[in-house]
């Protein structure tokens, strides 16, 4: 019984318990069992909160007892990034300095899985302040890939997208600045969506690049991701880059998932699959020739600035996060140090104490990207770089419906094995980052296995507020293949 | 040294508090001397997470402001942070207006003494969220209060081209009166509404050769009396220093001191300006202001006629002396009831006279504004034809502007009731001055002796007739009678 509910998409176990086949407290018993099994392995979550979430699920079966009205996703145990503000519980955003941060708010994400009548089970690890690509950075604790334990579950939202391969919860919303959401997904077998920016508020997500940042969901299937972008999407009057639902309404994204695209067009960037790993770039391939098969023609186009891309992002991205990071400070927020001497002290200790290397690696770049002198070298030219990148999309929409490439160039790499060389790391985001630097939504569907039996992602583009057709067109290529229902080893 | 001159420099930056309800990017309301930390939210206190939404509000009262001060305003403005650390700063970052300000290259016109008006150039007004307040009364720590944080501030940056003490002031006097004439700041000093910071030096040639003095930087000033004390106290220094040393103005010796408010004098606070790098960069949170021309229009179709507009026309439509268009101008509710007293057909003297007169005294019992006595422009209208038909005298017109604030009545309701109506019956007066020419023969026997008491007596005898009328008697009138009866 337990199994067969954890098998079930989040759409199956909505209908199930909307028609009390299923009631909302087996979902969540059935969840805290696998949590119970898995977890200890993999390590997703940094908190659970198993007695309010049966308490709700209870109060969730009793309103559906009763015939009352129930939201969207009523029952569904879902779980939640550590960078998204709570009021129940802390959040941490997995940094020693926010290790006892209680928010007195929800994030406007929160209020409307609330509304939903989801059940948040819990909040998952990330890489500290959603910097990183393989969650190695947390500072507080490691989680491990369920398809190997030997690898990262890739980052930052490595938590959120283990949580979800390991069966712990049946969706669950990361927040993506350069690739966050659809990386985690690939490395984990999952489907990731990063919504473009503007679509899902950020209002209560903890800051790292403010003009990259947007929350998504993960789920094990498209048609989740649908269902939880019905949840999230849409106009919050307080973040002034939520857009209005004047000028960017929002669809039901399930209503037509099931219709194909007819005379797809699909842009590929040939170059893009040599410089992903030999296993990558062939599972990319067989799912173009899907696509083929489903009536699709293949466009090649080029995007003479995406080579630019990381090193723009690493100059936008730090710019910004020492400057949404300054606020943690030891006199405002935050660790204070023990013994300061004097005032500048409190700032430069409790800094230096709870932040990790690779957050002060950040920072530091981003200031010095920021100083007199340098800003013209630095932030001027990357954010004219990153105007191109936007031109770079919009002329390619102008001839394709999408744009497929791989998610990564490689499959989940071993823990250390980039620790040590931060380039190296960085180049991971290689195929990703460039959508957050043209605010266009991107998806990660699962496209396969490599020889090792890790899983390979296939990542889809389309223009700004698509996000109805993006969810389309990764439902074709769904549809006709089975990867997102093998269980991950670490979830047995 | 006979042949040493010198010119004072000053140019000023100003920062406003706009009186909007709530604060520059949440819905805290504004406050004055609340229980501390008890104005806050998420927002202005900078939590993770939150974030900042534009008041649309102070962006108009600012554009108001921009207007009023004869700048241009841009389609396009943008919001930056600028970044330092001090516990007063919840973010360690304020949100302000760096390379592309809400307005830009104004001046305003200030009044001198000589009754001319002198440009001063505005080189920018911009719009910025306030810090909140440190206090160090607690030993080893630092208290925070961040009520204050948030609060709409108009930073207003003028050109160097104020060239004393009272120059300034008067600046500051005219800019007052220009926000509260647009109701876009209450500009109360006491309350920190209006904050200055003067940057003096001096120009100085001797010898055929100009030397500049270092530029002093005034901190923090809120009162007129500090303003101007503190610029005419920095151009005597800097004087006196130059004589004795001979600095000049070289990079990096630009210092900063603040008021002593009890010794009349400025204090050195730092001898070197830090070399400060606030990083500026555009703020990610919050999108840019894009402002059409109707929503231009709507702003300006919002503005009134500017105080000292008014002032002049006050001199050269209605006749008033400087001083008197001044006092009547210095709030925009008096000027108001007076010119709409006079266009309903009020003689504008008379009206002044009540106004600053009876009107002032009343106002300052009472420790409220002329306008805020309560009398509207008609009943003005109505007691000053009152005066000119004779219906009431002077001192009575008095006394019937107090009881028309007390009651709200109008003046001759007013008058009536309280018998202050003038009586200018020629028999009936006729017939008192007759009563009193009988009782008091000496005096009648002075006057028409002529000489030295004669005017004395007359005097008497005006004085017994309107007693006698208990003061209803027209003093015209009795003067006519008395001159038919005594010559
Ligand atoms: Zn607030």
């Amino acid at each position: 019984m337990a199994n067969e509910i954890l098998n079930l998409t989040c759409k199956q176990l909505r209908d199930q318990i909307a028609d009390g086949t299923v009631k909302s407290t087996k979902a969540v018993e059935a969840v805290f069992a696998q949590i119970e099994k898995a977890e200890p392995k993999i390590k997703a979550f940094l908190r659970t909160h198993k007695e309010e979430a049966m308490q709700k699920a209870a109060d969730i079966d009793e309103k559906i007892a009763n015939g009352d009205k129930v939201g969207s996703l009523a029952g569904v145990p879902i779980a939640v990034k550590d960078n998204i503000c709570t009021s129940f519980s802390k959040t941490t955003c997995a940094s020693k300095i926010l290790e006892d941060f209680e928010a007195p708010y929800d994030a406007h994400v929160i209020e409307q899985l609330n509304a939903a009548d989801a059940i948040i089970i819990g909040k998952c690890n990330l890489d500290e302040f959603a910097m990183g690509s393989s969650t190695e950075n947390s500072g507080l604790q490691q989680t491990v890939n369920p398809w190997d334990a030997d690898r990262v579950p890739g980052g930052s939202s490595g938590g959120s997208a283990a949580a979800v391969a390991g069966r712990m919860a049946f969706g669950s919303l990361g927040s993506d600045t350069g690739g966050s959401i659809r990386q985690p997904a690939s490395f984990c077998g999952v489907v990731g969506l990063k919504p473009t920016y503007g679509r899902v508020s950020r209002y209560g997500l903890v800051a790292y690049g403010s003009s990259l940042d947007q929350i998504g969901p993960f789920t094990r299937n498209v048609e989740d991701a649908a269902l939880m972008m019905n949840v999230i999407a849409g106009h919050d009057g307080r973040d002034s880059t939520s857009v209005t639902e004047k000028d960017a309404p929002v669809p039901d994204y399930t209503a037509d998932i099931d219709k194909p695209i007819e005379g797809l067009k699909i842009g590929i960037v040939p170059r893009f699959n040599e410089g992903a790993s030999d296993e990558v770039g062939k599972a990319v391939k067989a799912s173009l020739d899907t696509y083929k098969s489903l009536g699709a023609e293949i466009v090649e186009i080029d995007m003479p600035y995406f080579d630019y891309a990381v090193a723009t992002y690493y100059v936008i991205a730090t710019a910004e996060a020492s400057s949404n990071l300054a606020r943690f400070d030891g006199v405002h927020y935050g660790h204070r140090t023990a013994d300061p001497h004097d005032y500048v002290e409190v700032y430069s200790k409790s800094r230096d104490e709870a932040f990790g290397d690779e957050v002060k690696r950040r920072i530091m770049l981003g200031t010095y990207a920021l100083s007199s002198g340098y800003y013209d070298a630095y932030y001027l030219k990357a954010s004219k770089v990153r105007n191109l990148i936007r031109q770079d999309y919009t002329k390619a929409f102008e001839k394709v419906d999408c744009i497929m490439m791989p998610v990564s160039p490689t499959t989940a790499f071993k823990f250390g094995e980039k620790t040590d060389d931060p380039m190296q790391m960085y180049l991971a985001d290689i195929y990703t980052i460039a959508a957050n630097l043209a605010g266009v939504p991107g998806i990660s569907v699962p496209c396969g296995f490599d020889s090792q039996n890790l899983p390979v992602g296939l990542q889809i583009f389309t223009p700004a507020f698509s996000e109805e057709r993006l969810l389309r067109i990764a439902r074709m290529y769904e549809k006709e293949n089975d990867h997102n229902i093998v269980m991950p080893p670490l979830a047995k | 040294m006979s042949d040493l001159e010198y010119k004072v420099i000053v140019g000023l930056e100003i920062h406003v508090q706009l009186a909007t309800r709530t604060k520059m990017f949440c819905s805290c309301e504004l406050g004055f001397g609340q229980e501390p930390n008890t104005s806050v939210c998420p927002v202005c206190l900078g939590m993770p997470g939150s974030l900042p939404v534009m008041n649309k509000q102070a962006f108009e009262y600012s554009v108001m402001a921009g207007l009023a001060l004869n700048c241009n305003i841009p389609s396009f403005t943008k919001w930056d942070r600028k970044s330092y650390y001090y516990p007063d700063l919840p973010k360690n970052y304020q949100i302000s207006q760096y390379d592309l300000p809400m307005s830009e290259h104004g001046y305003i016109e200030i009044p001198l003494e000589d009754g001319s008006t002198k440009k001063i150039r505005i080189l920018r007004a911009h719009l910025e969220e306030d810090a909140g307040k440190n206090t160090h009364t607690l030993g080893n720590f630092t208290a925070v209060d961040l009520n204050r944080a948030g609060t709409p501030l108009l930073e207003i940056v003028t050109e160097p081209d104020l060239s004393s003490g009272a120059e300034v002031k008067a600046l500051a006097v005219e800019l007052q009166r220009i926000v509260r004439y647009l109701g876009v700041s209450e500009a109360d000093m006491q309350k920190g509404h209006m904050r200055f910071e003067p940057n003096v030096n001096l120009h100085i040639t001797r010898g055929g050769q100009l030397y500049k003095t270092p530029i002093s930087e005034v901190k923090n000033l809120n009162s007129f009396r500090a303003l101007e004390g503190s610029v005419t106290y920095e151009a005597a220094r800097q004087l006196d220093e130059f004589l004795e040393t001979g600095i000049t103005m070289e990079s990096g010796n630009k210092r900063t001191y603040g008021w002593d408010d009890e010794n009349n004098r400025t204090v050195l606070q730092r001898e070197k300006e830090e070399a400060h790098d606030y990083r500026y960069f555009p703020d990610p949170d919050l999108v840019p202001v894009v402002m059409t021309p109707e929503w231009l229009d709507d702003i300006r179709s919002r503005l009134c006629e500017m105080p000292l507009a008014m002032e002049k026309r006050f001199v050269t439509e209605y006749g008033l002396s400087e001083y008197d268009a001044g006092v009547i101008t210095s709030e925009k509710a008096t000027a108001d009831l007076f010119d709409n007293a006079v266009k309903a057909g009020a003689d504008p003297k008379r009206v002044c006279n009540i106004l600053t007169q009876t009107g002032a005294k009343l106002a300052k019992d009472k420790e409220c504004s002329v306008a805020e006595l309560g009398v509207n422009s008609e009943n003005l209208t109505a007691l000053a034809k009152m005066i000119d038909d004779g219906d009431v005298g002077a001192s009575a017109a008095a006394q019937v502007f107090e009881l028309m604030v007390e009651t709200g009545d109008t003046p001759g309701q007013v008058a009536e009731k309280h018998n202050l109506i003038q009586k200018s019956d020629a028999s009936e007066i006729e017939s008192l001055v007759d009563a009193v020419l009988a009782d008091n023969a000496q005096a009648v026997e002075q006057v028409q002796a002529g000489g030295k008491k004669s005017k004395k007596a007359r005097g008497f005898i005006m004085g017994q007739v309107m007693q006698r009328s208990k003061g209803q008697a027209n003093p015209k009138v009795v003067n006519q009678i008395l001159a038919k009866k005594l010559g």
